[in-house]
């Protein structure tokens, strides 16, 4: 297994119980051909067939997707650096929801739950309630119950939720640049910057050293004498 | 059904491009041999810009690189997974095990990690030391001249250490430390772990004109663009065709089984085309399996003649016996000291910079083998599952758990590469009872057999996993490390992966001298049918607490010089 999928094993609890996907609707030809073309990165012909049919199967209703992005907007609001429309958390939670079919009903279900909470105190859905009133709806769900072994469905729908929101945002262009990843760009790598080895009261030992990569001389073709020492 | 016959004679027909069919291809073709290659999926070449993930951005994607379609996320570059559709697989008894394949040019070779370790010479004769498995007839001093050879063809970097157990070879300089891999170093030093410079097979430096010299972007799993890293095709199998080698490419090709003539020998092998669905034959003097251990098993298992009734070499009942795999299991901790990290671009290699090789001698604990430490952690890019479940690092810090808004935000950016994990992957014995073989009732989407698995791990395996979690725990906590998750227990095995998982399975054609109590010589020439031979891992009688890749290298280009020379006698 390796780094990452370790990482997925470790962090990622189980996140919904098993549920079958239900009620697709699908779109129409021109908005078929734009999230196709979206999406370009590298697919096998039966990965890119897949995929195509999830872009161009609707499972939300348009009320749904509406209530997704609000909700979206209180979990991380929009700020200086970008916002739940620039990341396209809704579109990404709306694939997820085909893609994992174990989170399409509990998401739907937590939907209906929002309003069904909202038209109760507010009179109306929950698109429709102040921010405030939405807060106190979400007050209710958003933090687990300590001395409760099994959470409620509403409490568990959260949880999915804001997981989805989290990561949509944050793999997502605004997000990365947010969050400052710097990588994924051809570089050389020579060592952690001297000012935070000196934060962190580090040094490299110069043995260590003296080992490692001098990356000047990465380009020079490398050649051994016949005890294996690197002679360039 | 219509067979297609085509009327070309190979020398040799090598099924399977991963490491072994690589390694062969290049030996053989390099030596004037007529070669044909057989692969089960598509061809496949990393600098493709049309199959390329490498730098893909997780937004290009709909899933932002969720694990839904490829097992390892959906940038990994491996066709095919533990569950591979329409080529099913079977447990029984209670048996746990996960068959991973890689259906593409290059095989499994394109995604793996990298770490390219030597066996050293007590790896080969662990029986001596405790009296369980099984010695290898060769020892390492008849492998070095080629682990040599395959240090300086396809590049590993390291450090020479002078240990006797990691002997050192041909290497490049390793990259620096990273930040959580200095602190790992003084853990692991605390509690007398030793620790060196890894050693995995990606260019540090130029080796040749061909291929280019690692830019850090830590996507090795990806396949390297300018073959920077080791992959199969663009390290063996195109060289050798740029070479001028005579080889032909057969790609799609699903190989059902190996043809016999009436004496019993060898004459060919029968694939289905999977693009048209046909039933295709080719001939050649000598057929080189290294389809992975399991695969090629299959293919012998399915090779049923008259002068071959359980399989063709099978007269010792052992195809298919021994299968092990490395064990495995792993434990993160959260590093309070990492939280609102600097950020700077420390993606580095493809895999670890510094490891740990076994440090411990085996007679004072109660499991017989060792096992050896791999750490990551670091500002990595981010993909499906960032910033899931902080609950579980906030509550080492004493914060309300859940909630949403600006809050929320900020803790996904100050815990940014303030995670750190260790695996551990060791050896298991390689036993009897631990088996695939042809499950009578399933066929795949071809029509072919498949294998059903017979596999349970032992107390050795579990007690070495309690000693990792010992270890894990005493190393995570000497950096400061918040324990992430529950300590596995007895009932699970102390975190003991399932058989398979770690991706090493070896040992269905065991090596030997004897043909009752193994499949091939020293040379993986099968005892019973001279041309052929076996070149993946499943000649090993043991697998050490190292990754295989290496020793399949090695020990196929030592099998395609023994080829070459037979060829010259004129014995093929």
């Amino acid at each position: 297994m390796n780094r990452r999928e370790s990482i997925k094993n470790i962090l990622l609890g189980s996140l919904a119980g098993g549920a079958l996907l239900r009620s697709c609707t699908t779109v129409t030809p021109d908005q078929m051909a734009d999230v196709i073309w979206q999406y370009q990165y590298g697919r096998t012909p039966q990965e890119k067939a897949l995929d195509e049919k999830l872009l161009n199967t609707k499972y939300f209703s348009d009320a749904e997707r509406e209530l997704i992005r609000v909700v979206a907007n209180l979990i991380l609001p929009p700020n200086e650096s970008g916002s739940i429309e620039q990341a396209a958390v809704v579109p990404f939670i709306e694939f997820m929801a085909k893609d994992i079919k174990e989170f399409a009903v509990p998401i739907r279900e937590g939907l209906t739950w929002l309003d069904v909470q909202a038209k109760q105190k507010y009179g109306q859905i929950f698109v429709a309630c102040n921010p405030e009133s939405q807060k106190q709806i979400l007050d209710t769900i958003a933090f687990e119950l300590p001395q409760k072994k099994e959470q409620p469905q509403e409490i568990k729908f959260f949880k999915l939720i804001r997981n989805l929101v989290v990561t949509g945002y944050f793999t997502s262009e605004v997000g990365i640049k947010e969050l400052g990843y710097v990588g994924n760009t051809p570089n050389v790598w020579d060592g952690v910057p001297q000012d935070v080895l000196d934060e962190m009261g580090l040094a490299y030992d110069p043995e260590w050293l003296a080992k490692c990569v001098d990356q000047e001389k990465r380009n020079e073709t490398a050649r051994w004498d016949k005890k294996g020492n690197l002679l360039t | 059904m219509q067979i297609i016959e085509p009327q070309k004679n190979y020398d040799v027909i090598i099924v399977g491009s991963g490491a072994g069919g690589g390694m062969a291809t290049k030996a053989l073709a390099d030596a004037g041999l007529k070669v044909a290659v057989v692969e089960a999926g598509p061809f496949f070449d990393p600098a493709d810009p049309k199959t390329q993930t490498q730098f893909k951005w997780p937004y290009e994607s709909p899933r932002r690189g969720a694990n839904t379609q490829r097992a390892f996320g959906e940038f990994d570059m491996a066709y095919g997974g533990w569950d591979v559709e329409g080529e099913p697989y079977n447990l029984v008894n209670g048996s746990s095990f996960h068959w991973f394949r890689s259906r593409m040019l290059g095989g499994r070779t394109n995604h793996w990690g990298r770490i390219s370790l030597r066996f050293g010479p007590r790896d080969f004769k662990s029986k001596d030391r405790d009296g369980l498995g099984e010695n290898w007839p060769i020892g390492y001093e008849d492998l070095k001249p080629y682990y040599d050879k395959v240090d300086q063809l396809i590049g590993v970097f390291g450090s020479k250490e002078n240990m006797e157990t990691e002997p050192d070879g041909f290497f490049l300089p390793p990259p620096k430390p990273r930040l959580h891999e200095l602190m790992y170093i003084n853990a692991a030093r605390k509690s007398k772990v030793a620790v060196i410079p890894s050693r995995l097979s990606i260019l540090t430096k130029r080796i040749n004109q061909d291929r280019g010299v690692c830019f850090y972007c830590n996507q090795c799993s990806r396949s390297c663009s300018i073959y920077a890293d080791f992959s199969s095709g663009s390290c063996l199998i195109f060289p050798a065709q740029k070479n001028g080698g005579q080889i032909d490419l057969f790609v799609n090709a699903m190989v059902k089984n190996v043809n016999v003539d009436k004496n019993g020998r060898a004459t060919g092998v029968s694939f289905i085309n999977k693009t048209d669905n046909k039933e295709y034959k080719l001939k050649a003097k000598v057929i080189i399996l290294a389809a992975s251990a399991c695969s090629s098993a299959r293919i012998l298992l399915n090779s049923k003649s008259t002068a071959h009734p359980n399989g063709l070499g099978n007269s010792s009942n052992l195809v298919g016996r021994y299968l092990h795999d490395s064990t495995g299991s792993d434990r993160a901790a959260f590093i309070p000291a990492l939280m609102d990290r600097k950020r700077y671009n420390e993606d580095g290699v493809g895999g670890m910079h510094v490891y740990s090789p076994w440090w411990l001698d085996n007679k004072n604990l109660d499991f017989p083998r060792g096992y050896h430490l791999e750490v990551w952690g670091g500002m990595g890019m981010p993909s499906y599952g960032t910033g899931f479940n902080l609950d579980d690092l906030n509550k080492h810090l004493g914060l309300e758990l859940g909630g949403y808004g600006n809050r929320l935000r900020e803790d996904v950016k100050r815990f940014h590469g303030a995670v750190v994990g260790i695996s551990g992957r060791g050896e298991a014995i390689a036993r009897k009872d631990n088996y695939c073989e042809i499950d009578p009732s399933t066929v795949d989407q071809w029509g072919i057999p498949v294998l059903r698995f017979h596999y349970k791990w032992s107390d050795f395996e579990i007690n070495q996993a309690k000693h990792m979690h010992d270890t894990f725990e005493e190393v995570l906590t000497n950096m400061g490390g918040k324990l992430l998750g529950d300590r596995p227990g007895k009932e699970k095995k102390y975190g003991l992966h399932n058989p398979g998982l770690i991706i090493h399975e070896v040992g269905t054609t065991r090596m030997g001298d004897d043909p009752k109590t193994s499949v091939v010589n020293r040379f993986e020439q099968m005892h019973d049918v001279d041309n052929v031979f076996i070149v993946d891992a499943g000649p090993f009688l043991s697998q050490a607490d190292k990754n295989p890749t290496w020793t399949i290298l090695a020990l196929a280009w030592r099998t395609s010089d023994y080829i070459i020379n037979e060829f010259k006698k004129q014995n093929f």
